[in-house]
């Protein structure tokens, strides 16, 4: 099978793969460059586990076929924390958002699609972004809770 | 063309462990010489919190801190058997069996800050912060860590406990059922209040008020997170799932989450959450299993609630809008059964 | 959105001045969880990594004749076909680890298939995408077998034997019953004195664990002649044991690595990934993975299983329940995995948490030509509790006392002898109501809130009365019509499969099914209590209950001139008879 070369920046890292025709870009991320933290829930679209953001957007990398990254910037819930946790990160810890964490990093980067846009959300502002990421553990409440957490803290920041 | 509001309660009890028993999990605790313990299991972690319950455990039965100690699961070169995570059984069947092996671990570290300080270990006892001490002279101390040290370099001691635990296994009679089922039960009581559109039959669900028994709250919000996830799971079962919507036909059969239906961050109810407990006497400290009562008590409110709304019994889940929809025009119209 | 902690119930038996026990502290895997590390199976690479999927039946029923897999065989990237005849013990059962029940199941089927997605044979292939287009390749010849959908026609004579080990289609119990009974009391003389005798039929659809992380396992060769498998399950050593005993290994050659999973609620302990992931990479000597992908997971891995039960109340005007008579049939589906244990547990929950001086039941493991069922959350007590909880809803308002002072008075108390005759202790369930009360703002009376699970126990409660028993429902009498069975329909609905239309424009519109319709409201009239009936141990043999629509035999209409018109919802759907789900995947073209 003919593979083509794809780069791309990862989490600010430069990263160059070689990628099979109608290759997904979350078996590229899993397999291809070993970035395990989009997680595989459906293969259809439907629950946002595998959800990354592509130039600051959020999108299921099960359904995004690999080859259209290519120069483009790819962000996973691996590279959210530099020295420290990114807010949100410490946020879901404190509120205790996650049980089994499975839905955990597709969370998070609808999350912070969010929070890089709207920083200081509504309730439904934030139900409406998580609308696609299913979790089966927590029933969403600690999740919404975390993300409104978040958004205060790093208000809580800008206007100290 | 009317929102018809209504409230059904449910109260139920729940079985802790395999049924009849003979289900049993085991335990190794081990230190290094820093007087930092490991517990190896073989059980899982499904997200209900195994690691970090046993982790406490451990670390109360050692009397260190809960920092002292890392729980190591699964292996099944490392870790002694474990019969799985199911049935609720995992904080009853292996936070005993970690209490065993964290006892007897303690005893040997116990022994060897007993032989460091010339004194006997009964006299000892340790302040949860990593210091043992005689006990009315806690100037007379030594920390885990120079006790563990000490053990394996100077003593020979293996600071280091195996526990198992099982209920015996009971037969059931053929004849009239008799048996020994499990030795504890978790209790529950949840009311719930739903709003009826008899226009359309769609249930929502307003609030869940509730009363959870849960023996002991090892970690309180462990125990808040169960709760509060597995009314959901009872939320969407009464009112969303199904794998065959005509059961027993086949046909339709969801294979998607779009056909599968379960409710969204946006269809969440708020639900008011109160802890009871009253330790199962073999329990750890008192520990029952909250993880699957959670969810049982909200399928029969929802649909107790929705005919309080709308005197419509539907006794086949899911309670859908159309087969509520069936009902009130059946009956001719929606039929509260409460006065306002 | 509150959590509030009621210390002052039950504080003295609770020291609760703990060190470690009782604080909130943070999960030990939460800092994983939120970087995403925490390793998942699927969170392990491996060079050489190898595919695999599984060829599945389309039919409820049928018989194998051949399996063709000459062309999958040739097509990129194939590395081998897993055939019945290469698994070393090609038969097993669940709980045979705690030597219960028959070995019923085949990892892949080679004589029949008994549910519609049964593996019959697997392929590896380098990759997922080639493996899925080499099992499209793969042609079945099947011999369609008529089949049973519904628990009680699956139990009646004629109908078709859904598992060869059990031909009565209920799994056999103490090798002397066809169910499990409890019998406390005599319900029939209770029922003869209550007051008000209620029924109620109750159904329950089969649903699906549904966590977000499907069923998996990867099996790689480890260094020294074993086989290390990373694996989802939510029982290490129960998937080792069905993995040694399948593949005729010595259990310490394999290494099974696990236990952080992405939710699980019962759906990850039948152990089909891993014996077949293991096998795989014997046959290849490379890494096999062997994942579900969510559409197997739905309709293929095994769900809760349905549950249909039929109760029977005696109460007395006063608000005290005397007689309590339930007949439950779980659907376990075409293999027994969990279900057979699950009839005990249920039956040891039986009548629910209150104290009844006369209890009944009779619950069945029945067979059907459907996907397993296994285990969920609430294994074996969810639906009875479904059905105990709304029927105790219709009993209160049958006889006018509020439901949840009808719970406290009856609720179990300490001392109390329970149906399946252990002493009640410990128990809570009085308080509970008493606070979920308080906090919904449901007024009680000052009576019913001043009683305690601790007081009025025992004593006469205590007491072990005399029971009636019977032997009716020994193994086969059913099937052979000896005993009294339900009703069927004039016409069985599911004994055929229909024949395909030949059409070729507009597709005929499907058999016409209605779906299950809510019953009108249960009429609240006592009905006369049975005079001298013998104790009735089979499922009611009277008729349904009234004014219950039954859904319509099936009948092929002809292709309508027609489009689609979404009137009467849900009556009609897309059908494109002669296209099974799977039958793109395996052929079903006869040669």
């Amino acid at each position: 099978m003919a593979r083509k070369p794809l780069q791309f920046t990862l989490n600010g890292s430069d990263k160059a793969v070689f990628v099979e025709d109608g290759r997904n870009l979350l078996d590229t991320l899993r397999r291809g460059v070993g970035d395990l933290s989009p997680k595989y829930g459906c293969g259809q679209g439907t629950c946002g586990c595998c959800t990354v953001l592509i130039d600051g957007a959020p999108h299921l990398s099960c359904l995004v076929l690999a080859e259209t990254v290519e120069g483009r910037s790819v962000e996973t819930a691996a590279g959210l924390a530099g020295a420290a946790l990114h807010p949100l990160q410490q946020a879901f810890m404190d509120n205790f958002a996650a049980q089994c964490g499975f839905c955990t990093p597709g969370m998070l980067m609808a999350a912070k699609a969010l929070l890089d846009r709207v920083p200081s959300p509504s309730r439904e502002q934030v139900v409406e972004a998580i609308g696609g990421n299913i979790c089966r553990c927590t029933g969403y409440e600690p999740i919404i809770d975390a993300i409104l957490d978040a958004a205060g803290r790093s208000a809580g920041r800008r206007s100290a | 063309m009317a929102l018809h509001r209504g409230r059904g309660v449910a109260t139920i009890n729940y079985p802790i462990g395999m049924n009849l028993g003979g289900d049993p999990s085991q335990a190794l605790v081990h230190s290094n010489p820093d007087g930092k313990f490991m517990v190896a299991l073989s059980s899982i972690d499904l997200g209900q919190g195994m690691k970090s319950v046993t982790r406490q455990i451990a670390a109360e039965t050692l009397g260190v801190p809960v920092q002292d100690v890392y729980v190591d699961t699964a292996d099944s070169d490392t870790g002694p058997h474990c019969m799985g995570s199911f049935a609720s059984r995992g904080t009853h069947r292996v936070g005993n069996a970690v209490i065993a092996a964290a006892k007897e671990a303690r005893a040997v570290m116990l022994e060897a800050a007993a032989e460091e300080l010339e004194v006997n270990a009964a006299d000892l006892e340790t302040d949860g912060q990593g210091n043992i001490h005689v006990r009315g002279a806690p100037q007379r101390s030594i920390t885990t860590g120079e006790a563990c040290a000490a053990a394996q370099f100077k003593q020979g001691r293996t600071v280091s406990g195996r526990g198992i635990f099982l209920i015996p296994l009971s037969d059931v009679d053929p004849e009239t059922g008799e048996m020994t089922p499990v030795s504890c039960y978790a209790h529950a009581a949840m009311i719930v209040d739903v709003e009826v559109d008899d226009e359309t039959g769609e249930v929502r669900v307003l609030q869940m008020n509730s009363a959870y028994e849960v023996g002991r709250a090892l970690n309180p919000r462990l125990v808040e997170q169960q709760l509060r996830g597995g009314a959901w799971m009872g939320m969407s079962h009464a009112l969303y799932e199904t794998t065959e919507p005509y059961y027993p036909d086949r046909g339709h059969g969801p294979v998607d989450f779009n056909g599968y239906l379960m409710p969204g961050p946006g269809d969440i109810a708020p639900h008011n959450i109160a802890i009871l407990e009253r330790p199962a006497p073999d329990g750890p400290y008192g520990g029952k299993g909250p993880g699957e009562m959670c969810a049982n008590p909200v399928l029969p409110a929802v649909a107790n609630a929705v005919f309080d709304a709308v005197g419509v019994r539907v006794d086949e889940l899911p309670i859908t809008p159309e087969k509520v929809l069936r009902g009130i025009r059946a009956q001719g119209g929606a039929r509260p059964q409460r006065a306002g | 959105m509150t959590v509030e902690f009621r210390k002052d119930l039950f504080a003295d038996e609770r020291d609760d001045n703990l060190n470690e026990i009782g604080k909130p502290t943070q999960r030990q895997d939460a800092l994983g969880h939120v970087t995403g590390r925490s390793p998942f199976f699927d969170d392990h690479l491996f060079d050489g990594l190898l595919h695999l999927r599984c060829v599945r039946s389309p039919h409820h029923h049928a018989r194998i004749r051949s399996i063709d897999t000459s062309r999958a065989e040739r097509m990129p990237g194939v590395v081998r076909i897993v055939r019945g005849q290469d698994v070393p013990v090609n038969l097993n059962t669940l709980l045979s680890l705690l030597d219960f029940g028959r070995d019923d199941e085949p990892l892949l089927s080679v004589e029949k298939v008994a549910y519609k997605g049964e593996p019959v044979a697997a392929v590896i292939a380098e990759t997922e995408r080639q493996a899925r287009d080499a099992v499209a390749a793969v042609r079945v010849d099947y011999e369609v077998l008529p089949h049973v959908l519904d628990v009680e026609e699956a139990l009646a004579p004629g109908a078709p034997v859904v598992n060869r080990a059990y031909p009565n289609n209920s799994f056999d119990y103490h090798d002397k019953y066809d169910h499990q009974k409890l019998r406390f009391g005599d319900v029939e003389a209770a029922f003869a004195q209550a007051d008000e005798v209620v029924e109620g039929r109750y159904q329950m659809s089969p649903i699906e664990q549904a966590p977000t992380e499907t069923n998996g396992a990867i099996a790689a060769p480890e260094t020294n002649d074993r086989f290390v498998c990373y694996t989802s399950t939510q029982a290490l050593f129960f998937s080792l044991g069905t993995a040694a005993k399948l593949l005729n290994v010595a259990s310490n050659r394999l290494h099974f690595i696990g236990g952080t999973v992405g939710g699980g609620f019962g759906g990850k302990v039948d152990s089909l990934n891993e014996p077949m992931a293991i096998l795989g990479c014997m046959l290849t000597g490379r890494p096999v993975r062997y994942v579900f992908d969510r559409e197997e997971e739905m309709q293929v891995g095994a769900p809760r299983g349905a549950e249909r039960w039929y109760l029977k109340d005696g109460v007395m005007r006063d608000g005290r329940l005397v007689a309590r008579k339930l007949t439950g049939y779980f659907d376990s589906g075409a293999y027994t995995r969990l279900s057979s244990y699950a009839i005990v547990k249920c039956t040891g929950h039986i009548p629910g948490p209150y104290t009844i001086p006369n209890v009944h039941s009779d619950v069945f493991c029945v067979f059907t030509n459907r996907t397993p069922a296994t285990a969920m959350r609430g294994f074996g007590v969810t639906g009875v509790d479904f059905a105990i909880e709304c029927h105790m809803d219709k009993v209160a308002r049958a006889i006018g006392m509020d439901p949840v002072e009808f719970r406290i008075l009856n609720a179990y108390r300490d001392g109390d002898m329970k149906a399946h005759r252990r002493e009640a202790k410990n128990c809570a369930l009085i308080e509970c109501a008493q606070v979920a009360a308080e906090k919904a703002g449901w007024p009680i009376r000052e009576a019913f809130r001043q009683m305690s699970s601790l007081r009025d126990g025992g004593g006469e409660r205590a007491r072990i009365p005399h029971t009636v028993t019977d032997e009716h429902g020994r193994i086969g009498e059913r099937r052979a019509g000896g005993t009294a069975t339900p009703a069927r329909p004039a016409a069985p609905r599911y004994a055929a499969m229909p024949p395909a239309p030949v059409a070729a424009t507009p597709p005929a519109p499907p058999p016409s099914v209605s779906p299950p319709v809510a019953p009108p409201p249960v009429a609240s009239a006592p009905v006369p209590p049975p005079a001298a009936s013998p104790p009735a141990a089979s499922p009611p043999a009277a008729s349904p209950p009234a004014a219950r629509p039954q859904p319509a035999p099936p009948a092929v209409s002809p292709p309508s001139a027609e489009p689609y018109q979404p009137s009467q919802p849900f009556q009609r759907g897309v059908h494109r008879p002669g296209a099974g789900r799977f039958s793109s995947i395996s052929g079903t073209r006869r040669r």
